[in-house]
């Protein structure tokens, strides 16, 4: 099971707490997930405001819960928010984003160092939200960061593993630095392929919170992380090109 | 004084951010403050002055991705 900042995680699975159609599909989309980490947020409260409620509501699900700095376009912006998110949350863990642009949500990779070097400097575990990158992920791990989280595609597009060349770089050239696919994902058979590729754990919020059945689909891809895991360590065959048959060719009877 | 809560213009009695919590009427909620996009521990609201024209943020737990 995945280990970040020293702490095993019992499940490979994680998973956002947003877009649910209601309080108690997000509940049992989590007991049915088997998730072991919570993402969350800080948003503006009025007086008299319901934080509190949502509050109870993650407390009760029993998860680790890992803070997010989403809607920060820089560096500053998200280093007051990981700060208020940390005393809020009572967690050193800070998911970090810094968005680049609204239409693409791709990450702005000098501000995700800054921030990234200024948060570690000050004691938090930071897991960023970056790219498939390996330059950036150096500069990164230089910053301080231990756990690295490369989208598969764009948050809130459900497209998969977009470069899926880029992602295996990425996985070989750090080989022993714990990994979390983030964003992108649309389908159980994606994460499982994610998990075979070597990827640590998957990180999703929309493929569960927006499909027709959010509980089931959580579970669903609760499975397809299990069997990706089952078959990473099975260790799979290597493709190739041309056909070999399986059946023995030996005792073949002459028919022809 | 005028100061801006989440946005918006608010005229307060209030010296300081912890009177400003208790004035707008957040009691013991669980929230984080910034002042001037700088972080304002809890702990530190009581001797944290305001001055005219401060942006205060007020954040509570909200859901996330």
């Amino acid at each position: 099971m995945p280990v970040f900042y020293g702490t095993e995680i019992a499940s490979a699975l994680m998973l956002g707490t947003a877009q649910y159609p209601s309080p108690a599909d997000l509940a049992e989309a989590f007991r049915r997930s088997g998730a072991g980490i919570a993402t969350v947020s800080l948003r503006r409260e009025a007086a008299g405001g319901d934080g509190s409620g949502f509050w109870d509501i993650i407390r009760r699900l029993g998860v680790r819960v890992l803070p997010n700095t989403a809607g920060c376009y820089s560096a500053a912006e998200a280093v007051t928010t990981a700060q208020m998110a940390r005393e809020m949350f009572d967690t050193d863990w800070i998911k970090l984003e810094v968005i680049g642009h609204a239409d693409t949500l791709q990450p702005d990779p000098f501000g995700l160092v800054e921030a990234a070097a200024i948060l570690s400097a000050d004691g938090f575990r930071v897991f960023p939200y970056t790219t498939e990158d390996g330059i950036l992920a150096a500069r990164l791990l230089e910053a301080g960061c231990e756990v690295l989280m490369p989208w598969g595609a764009p948050i809130g597009t459900g497209r998969g593993l977009n470069n899926i060349y880029g992602l295996r770089t990425l996985r070989a050239q750090f080989p022993d630095v714990p990994m979390v696919i983030d964003a992108g994902l649309g389908l159980p058979s994606q994460a499982a392929q994610a998990i075979e590729m070597g990827f640590d754990a998957v990180l999703l919020n929309t493929a569960v919170a927006r499909a027709g059945d959010p509980p089931a689909m959580a579970e669903a891809f609760a499975r397809a992380v299990e069997a990706g895991r089952m078959a990473r360590a099975a260790d799979p065959m290597e493709p190739r090109d041309m056909a070999a048959p399986s059946t023995p060719q030996i005792g073949l009877a002459m028919l022809a | 004084m005028k100061i801006t809560v989440n946005g918006t213009s608010e005229d307060l009695a209030a010296q300081t951010l912890d009177e400003a919590l208790r004035e707008l009427g957040y009691g013991d909620a669980r929230v984080a403050t910034a002042v001037n996009e700088a972080f304002v521990p809890a702990a530190a609201r009581q001797a944290h002055a305001l001055e005219p024209g401060d942006r205060v943020e007020i954040l509570a737990p909200r859901q996330g991705g």
